[in-house]
């Protein structure tokens, strides 16, 4: 794990979780969209918060894809999930919303949990019974990327 | 939506292993080219048609349930499955450190809904 490495899963959990931020502050400008009139979709793209929070996901997407190219998805989603921690302290000193103390020990639970999972290593080789599918010609880098973490 | 969920991570996961070190990709051919690569694979296609139907299964759950029961219990249990999942199709080794993990992370999930 390089110093680059960590900074994507940075990057997956704050682009994340303060993309969902934005849209959720758009989407309060907007208000409710029925079923029926799908068409009002369209007028929360002119929102700068809907717009700022789709190119945030848009990263979020790109981070995710980069991580899941060199470590495990059994590592990539718990060491993300610290994107939950960040949404409630943004709802916590920027929203000012009540964080009850359920909240606190759900986010002490996550910590852990993400702290638990970051001390081992991002991708672990194929155990020796099983039989990867057969290797294409045009992709020799799974070999490599396999087994180096 | 929890199945859809976790079909599209276990998709993307194996399309992104075969396509290989993003980062190691980005320095010998190019971004452009990495892009064009990820976007070509068939089973990036099909993990993000999977997580599309797992949008619209949220969005169904959501006018049905209260989305401070229905958004935690699917996150959470998105997180065991996927564990599960990674196992059986995606042979990832999940020793016991990641099993707490994974434990902590969904029983958190359902207490930020309180």
């Amino acid at each position: 794990m390089t110093f680059r490495k960590y900074l994507v899963l940075v990057g997956v959990a704050v682009f994340g979780s303060i993309g969902d931020s934005l849209l959720s502050r758009g989407m309060k400008d907007i208000g409710t969209i029925s079923v029926s009139h799908l068409q009002s979709l369209i007028v929360a793209l002119a929102n700068w918060w809907i717009l700022g929070g789709i190119v945030l996901l848009i990263g979020f997407f790109a981070a995710y894809m980069t991580a899941l190219s060199w470590a495990d998805l059994t590592y990539v989603l718990p060491a993300t999930s610290i994107g939950y921690v960040i949404i409630a302290l943004i709802a916590k000193f920027v929203l000012h919303e009540q964080v009850t103390a359920a909240r606190w020990i759900g986010i002490l639970l996550i910590t852990s949990g993400v702290g638990f999972v970051a001390g081992g290593p991002a991708l672990t080789p194929l155990p020796e019974h099983s039989s990867p599918e057969p290797q294409r010609e045009d992709e020799p880098e799974l070999a490599s990327t396999r087994g180096n973490s | 939506m929890v199945t859809a969920s976790v079909t599209g991570d276990v998709l993307l996961s194996k399309a992104m292993k075969q396509v290989g070190d993003v980062g190691d990709l980005w320095e010998n051919q190019g971004i452009f080219r990495v892009i064009a690569k990820v976007l070509r694979h068939p089973l990036f296609s099909l993990g993000i048609a999977a997580m599309a139907i797992a949008f619209f299964a949220l969005l169904f759950g959501l006018s049905w349930g209260d989305v401070s029961l229905i958004a935690p219990a699917s996150a959470s249990l998105t997180f065991v499955g996927n564990m599960i999942a990674a196992k059986l199709f995606l042979h990832e080794r999940v020793d016991r450190r990641r099993c707490i993990a994974v434990a902590f992370v969904a029983c958190g999930v359902v207490l930020l809904a309180f």
